[in-house]
C-alpha cells in the first residue's frame, strides 16, 4: 500500500493532482445543483405571485 | 419567432415543414428544461462509472512509463481537463454564434452555462500541468507556448464571465459576451497546435488520427477518462442550463407547471 502511495517517488506530484481534480469536479456539480435549487425556488415564488395577481 | 412568447413557440407548427421540427422543439425552453432533467442522471452515472474504471486502469493496471516512470499517471487527469477546456470553449462559441444569428435565447443560455465550468477545466489543466512540470521540466511554471496559451484560455473564460456580469440586462449581456466568445475562439487552435508550431517544453502530441505512440495498456484508461469527462460536463450542463433557463423565463406560465410536480 505504501508502495502504491509512493508512486515510485512521484506520489507528492501525482496525489495533489488527483485530489484537486476530485475537489473541483465535485465542486462544479454541487454548485450547479445548489444554484438550480435556489433558482427553482425563486422562479416558483415569482410564478405564484404572478398567478395571485392575475386572479 | 418572437423571443418573448415561448409558449406560442411551443404550440406553433414549424413553418418550413417537419424537417426543422426537432430544432423548434429543442429550442423551446420548457422542452429543454424537461429534457435536461431527464438526461442528467444518465450522463452523471455513466460518467462516474467510467471515471472509476479509468482511474483504476490508469493508477493500478497501466505500467510505469519507460522514461517518465510513474509521474506520467498525471496524464489521466491532465489531458482530459485540458481537452475539455478547449471543447467547452468551442461549445460556448458555437452556441454564442447560433444565439446571435438566429436570435435564439436558449443558445445564449447554453453559452452562459458553459463559462464557469470551462474556466475550472482550465484551472485543472494548468494545476496538474504544473505538478507534472516540476518533476519533468524541473520547474512549476514556464512561459512556454502551450502553458501561456492555456493561461490565455482561462482569461478568456474569466473575461466572458466578467463581461456578462457588467450588464444588468440579460439580453445585452448575451449579445456582448457572444461576440467575445466568438472572437476568442481563435485561441483554441493556438493552444492545440502550440506544441507543433513552436519549440515548446511541453511534449508533442502522442495521439494523432493516424498513429499513437502510447502503448494500448496506457492508452485505454486515457480514452475512458476523456469520455467520462465529456459525460460529466454534460451532466453539469444539464443543471447549469436549467439555471440559465429559469433566469431568462421570468414570466413564463409553464413555470407554474414545474412547481406542481
Amino acid at each position: 500500500m505504501s508502495e502504491f502511495l509512493d508512486m515510485g517517488g512521484y506520489g507528492a506530484y501525482i496525489w495533489p493532482c488527483y485530489a484537486l481534480t476530485l475537489i473541483v469536479l465535485v465542486g462544479i456539480a454541487v454548485s450547479a445543483r445548489r444554484a438550480l435549487a435556489a433558482e427553482h425556488t425563486r422562479a416558483l415564488r415569482r410564478a405564484q405571485a404572478n398567478q395571485e395577481l392575475s386572479t | 419567432m418572437s423571443s418573448n412568447t415561448e409558449s406560442s413557440v411551443l404550440n406553433a407548427p414549424p413553418k418550413s415543414g417537419t424537417r426543422w421540427l426537432w430544432f423548434h422543439k429543442l429550442s423551446s425552453p420548457p422542452y429543454a428544461y424537461r429534457t435536461s432533467g431527464v438526461l442528467r442522471p444518465w450522463f452523471l452515472w455513466s460518467a462516474l462509472i467510467l471515471m472509476a474504471i479509468g482511474v483504476y486502469g490508469g493508477l493500478m493496471l497501466a505500467p510505469p512509463d519507460y522514461q517518465q516512470k510513474d509521474s506520467f499517471r498525471i496524464i489521466y487527469v491532465h489531458v482530459p481537463s485540458a481537452s475539455m477546456s478547449l471543447m467547452v470553449y468551442v461549445v460556448m462559441a458555437v452556441a454564442s454564434a447560433v444565439g446571435l444569428i438566429w436570435r435564439m435565447k436558449l443558445a445564449h443560455a447554453l453559452a452562459a452555462a458553459c463559462a464557469a465550468v470551462g474556466a475550472w477545466f482550465s484551472v485543472l489543466a494548468l494545476f496538474t500541468g504544473s505538478f507534472w512540470g516540476k518533476p519533468m521540466w524541473g520547474t512549476w511554471w514556464a512561459w512556454d507556448p502551450r502553458v501561456t496559451s492555456e493561461l490565455i484560455q482561462l482569461f478568456l473564460y474569466l473575461g466572458f464571465i466578467a463581461l456578462r456580469s457588467s450588464f444588468e440586462d440579460t439580453q445585452r449581456a448575451d449579445r456582448a459576451s457572444a461576440i467575445l466568445a466568438i472572437v476568442g475562439v481563435v485561441n483554441v487552435p493556438v493552444v492545440k497546435y502550440s506544441v507543433v508550431w513552436w519549440n515548446s517544453l511541453h511534449q508533442g502530441p502522442s495521439i494523432t488520427l493516424t498513429k499513437s505512440t502510447i502503448d494500448p495498456s496506457m492508452l485505454w484508461p486515457l480514452f475512458v477518462m476523456l469520455l467520462a469527462y465529456a459525460l460529466y460536463f454534460a451532466a453539469v450542463m444539464c443543471d447549469r442550463l436549467r439555471v440559465e433557463i429559469l433566469k431568462r423565463e421570468r414570466n413564463a406560465s409553464w413555470l407554474t407547471d414545474i412547481g406542481a410536480k
